[in-house]
């Protein structure tokens, strides 16, 4: 049985940060607790549940910025964002359904924690990209800020960039500063039919090699399109999205389509048709349904012309799709209980990039990396970088590697 | 000018004879420049004020020569000062009189370029703008792109985080790189990234942009290659008050336009830039708006007809499109020769702070009111779009004094941009010049948590001292911890 702790401001955040470095007690540090089930398996007995420091606290949106208490929920956020025609421009996926959960239950804090992207990756980044400022206590149980309210600042080192993706393990944060974009007037997508993984990189390549400015490329093979709406047919469909203005978007669609019209039959779908798809990609669709769900789940970064090539090295039994024009390959595998992690390590190794096992249980999780193991000198750097932010390992021990 | 720089260590001077016979042995032939004459192009940088010959000039041309020259200098105590292509303006590649000056420039290789992936690797001595050129035959280019692209490098570009002035919609350094190969102080290689888009662990190349090569030496870059838009065009807006003009920029965002660029100029500023590249400003405004879109032909006209739209609610008194791919180029000629046209009539130092957009008339009015007291003149230049604030200062080299009374005058800016919720730099760097004034952004523990990463990087401190940080601590000190902690934390609330 786990103990939590709710802090309600800043200061009772640095205080269970001191009394767990006075108790030895590492603290699990957690926003809404959406994606307490990524990592190594929790090694603390006490959760720091920062769900109470909600709010947004500053939103001005002709400054493009928006900054909210971190465990301010992420739907409140884009509902207001929403309101006022404007997104989070890196378009953040959402966990939730991977794991059997409803969607919309993170925090801001936790998708800036995750580093948190979607399929609008390749053209607008992550959330490391818009993360503009951050209050948090250290594992010194001190209050530091770095960065600000403005997008141009190369005042000090960027510490944000390295809490993005840190899952908690350096500081746990208490306020975030991000960029905010308006939404786009309207979008289209074009699909092509019936290309093989390896044509559909060609083709996606294409696509983003062209100025029609695309948004999102995603390659749905055809052992798991049936699970994505909108489709015209069962064939494979790769699928290219543009966003923007509504004259742009006419030219640029019927430009794109005409451009990929070489590769194989093309449809193009209406904005509607198009949300709906890319909100099934951002939520890993295939493999979030009930009969996938027990399956291990991997998500695979790499050079977006090789991210076919890991589908010949590893066992044909898995199943796969590929976002970011290929660059990210989510791969589902077979049995529950093997993640066939040596395989895919294996496979990682040769093209380039990491992988990180998202979805397996517990067990399985203790005992192979969940995260891409690193070099000998930059694993030893990170041993260095969690020293200097949590010398005594109180905050989120082990949740990536080791000992760190 | 005054400015406390690392006392040098008399223990390495006085051994100064056999380190640079050592360093020749790792760097044979021209690699290694120890005469005073020889060494005088590198004793300062962009930021001329401050001048230092170093005790001796290194410019390796491989990786291994990098890390043998790092390994030797961390063994024995010596420190490193990382120079790119030398047009920091903040100083950020003053040399020590102690220390190693190790210069990139022969690192100047287009290693590979990738087009199915959209990426080139190039070594770091590589222009800014020479990346950008080597692509262009397919339609591609890299995105940032400082003003001083034909000569700043890409090294230079990931220590200080450049940006340009089509950031606001492309991004800055940042956002536009993959991968780095770094060696670390120690001498240790390390490879950060690749083509892949996202960071396997912790984001360390993330960490060593913008880290004022206090972190590392970069020793090879992944940039991303974006296609070039079909078309761009701009538009010049006269305004009769900088309060229009930044009320317009707002507008323009407001009405979910993200521009490729939108500069704005106030009226000293215009009439330098046109008196010296005759590019067809109006002459007779208080501000000027350029603003440029990008995208298809159709989604160009679209949106320049929005802007003037917008314009025209905002008071503007003028306004004209680009007709033609020159003219475009020519609105640009002036913004981008803003600097030295400045310079024609008078001495300037340049400072860069960032501000929210909407503080610009306050900071304007106290800018004017400021200038008045100090009795110097400042032009503007400003990316508008991001709020990035250029103040030019005029003044007088011969006069004495003056450069002192220019450097408060600065540091007076700075802090007011600070005060209205923005920063000390935008793009330009902390360097040795806004060095002193980091405590008006940062506590101490937020310096010293700063600190603590260079420690992790460069624990003996070697690597470009004396920048970035007003005051210099030992690792050891900074890795200290007194807490006082240890009671149940707040008691009064429900535990579950």
């Amino acid at each position: 049985m786990t103990d939590t702790l709710k802090p309600r401001d800043g200061k009772d955040v640095e205080e269970a940060v001191r009394f767990a470095i006075g108790n030895e007690k590492p603290l699990e540090v957690a926003g809404r607790g959406s994606k307490r089930r990524i990592g190594r398996p929790s090694q603390t007995d006490l959760t720091l549940d920062l769900s109470d420091l909600s709010g947004v606290t500053l939103y001005e949106p002709a400054e493009l910025v928006l900054s909210a208490k971190a465990g301010t929920p992420l739907a409140e956020i884009e509902a207001l964002l929403e309101r006022n025609n404007q997104q989070l421009g890196f378009e953040p996926m959402d966990y939730g359904p991977v794991f059997g959960d409803k969607p919309g239950q993170g925090s801001i804090g936790g998708v800036v924690a995750s580093n948190l992207s979607g399929p609008r990756r390749i053209k607008a980044g992550a959330a490391r990209d818009h993360f503009l400022g951050v209050t948090a206590v250290t594992g010194r149980g001190e209050t530091i800020k770095s960065g600000g309210r403005v997008v141009k600042n190369v005042t000090g080192y960027d510490l944000c960039k390295v809490l993005a993706g840190s899952w908690g393990t350096l500081a746990a944060m208490t306020d975030v500063t991000v960029k905010v974009l308006p939404k786009s007037e309207t979008e289209a997508t074009v699909v092509v039919s019936g290309l093989d993984d390896a044509r559909a990189a060609e083709a996606m390549s294409a696509a983003i090699g062209s100025p029609h400015d695309v948004s999102a490329a995603a390659h749905l093979p055809d052992h798991v399109v049936s699970w994505f709406d909108g489709l015209p047919n069962a064939e494979a469909a790769t699928v290219l999205r543009i966003e923007g203005f509504a004259p742009s978007i006419a030219h640029r669609k019927e430009a794109l389509a005409g451009l990929m019209r070489p590769f194989g039959a093309v449809a193009i779908l209406d904005p509607g048709e198009s949300r709906a798809l890319w909100r099934a990609v951002g939520e890993v669709r295939p493999f979030a349904v009930d009969a996938a769900r027990d399956r291990p789940l991997w998500r695979i970064s790499t050079a977006p012309g090789k991210g076919h090539e890991i589908a010949n090295l590893i066992t044909p039994a898995a199943q796969m799709f590929y976002d970011w024009a290929g660059g990210l390959v989510w791969v589902a595998m077979p049995s529950p209980d093997e993640p066939n992690a040596a395989s895919i390590r294996r496979a990682v190794a040769e093209v380039g990039g990491h992988a990180t096992l998202i979805r397996a249980p517990a067990s399985v999780r203790a005992a192979v990396e969940v995260f891409e193991p690193e070099a000998a000198p930059i694993a030893a750097l990170n041993r260095r970088v969690k020293d200097s932010f949590d010398p005594k390992g109180v905050l989120n021990p082990g949740r990536m590697w080791a000992g760190v | 000018m005054t400015l406390t720089m690392p006392k040098p260590d008399g223990e390495v001077l006085a051994r100064r004879e056999r380190i640079v016979a050592a360093l020749r042995t790792i760097v044979p032939g021209e690699g290694v420049i120890s005469t005073n004459r020889e060494m005088k192009p590198f004793e300062t940088d962009g930021l001329s004020a401050y001048r230092q010959t170093p005790m001796v000039v290194v410019l390796p041309e491989t990786t291994k020569q990098v890390a043998e020259v790092l390994r030797y200098c961390h063994a024995e105590g010596i420190k490193v000062v990382p120079r790119g292509a030398g047009t920091s303006l903040s100083g950020g590649a003053l040399p020590l009189e102690d220390g190693v000056l190790l210069g990139m420039a022969k690192f100047n290789k287009i290693r590979e370029i990738d087009f199915a992936n959209r990426v080139a690797v190039v070594e770091p001595g590589v222009t800014n703008l020479a990346v950008s050129t080597a692509v262009a035959h397919a339609g591609f280019y890299y995105a940032p792109d400082p003003s001083s692209q034909i000569a700043c490098t890409i090294g230079g570009n990931v220590a200080e985080n450049s940006g340009g002035v089509h950031c606001l919609k492309y991004g800055v350094t940042t956002n536009n790189i993959l991968g780095c190969e770094i060696v670390l102080m120690s001498g240790e290689v390390l490879r950060l990234g690749g083509k892949h888009l996202d960071a396997a662990g912790y984001d360390l190349l993330g960490l060593i942009t913008g880290s004022e090569g206090l972190l590392g030496v970069v020793t090879e870059v992944t940039v991303r290659l974006l296609k070039k838009a079909e078309t761009q065009r701009a538009v010049l807006i006269g305004f009769p008050s900088s309060e229009d003009a930044g009320a317009c920029v707002s507008a323009i965002i407001a009405a979910g336009i993200i521009p490729g660029g939108m500069e704005m100029m106030d009226r000293l500023a215009i009439h330098a830039a046109e008196e010296f590249a005759h590019c067809g400003y109006p002459l007779d405004v208080e501000a000027l708006l350029i603003v440029e879109v990008d995208g298809p032909q159709v989604e160009v006209d679209h949106l320049i007809g929005r802007v003037e739209a917008i314009a025209k609610t905002c008071r503007a008194v003028s306004s004209e499109v680009s007709t033609s791919e020159e003219q475009r180029l020519l609105f640009w000629a002036g913004r981008k020769a803003a600097f030295p046209a400045v310079g024609r009539i008078a001495d300037y130092f340049c400072t860069d702070g960032t501000i929210p957009r909407a503080k610009l008339p306050q900071v304007l009015a106290a800018m004017k009111q400021m200038s008045e007291t100090y009795g110097l003149r400042v032009a503007n230049v400003f990316h508008a779009g991001d709020g990035n604030l250029h103040p030019l200062i005029l003044y007088d080299e011969n006069k004495p004094g003056e450069m002192d009374k220019v450097e408060q005058f600065g540091a007076a800016i700075l802090k007011l941009c600070v005060e209205v919720g923005g920063v000390l730099t935008g793009e330009h760097g902390v360097g040795v010049e806004k060095r002193d004034l980091m405590p008006v952004m940062f506590s101490e523990i937020d310096l010293a948590a700063q600190q603590r990463v260079k420690c992790a990087f460069d624990e003996k401190g070697l690597l470009n001292p004396g920048k970035v940080f007003p005051k210099l601590h030992r690792c050891a000190e900074l890795g200290r911890m007194h807490v006082v902690g240890g009671k149940v934390p707040f008691p009064d609330i429900p535990r579950f």
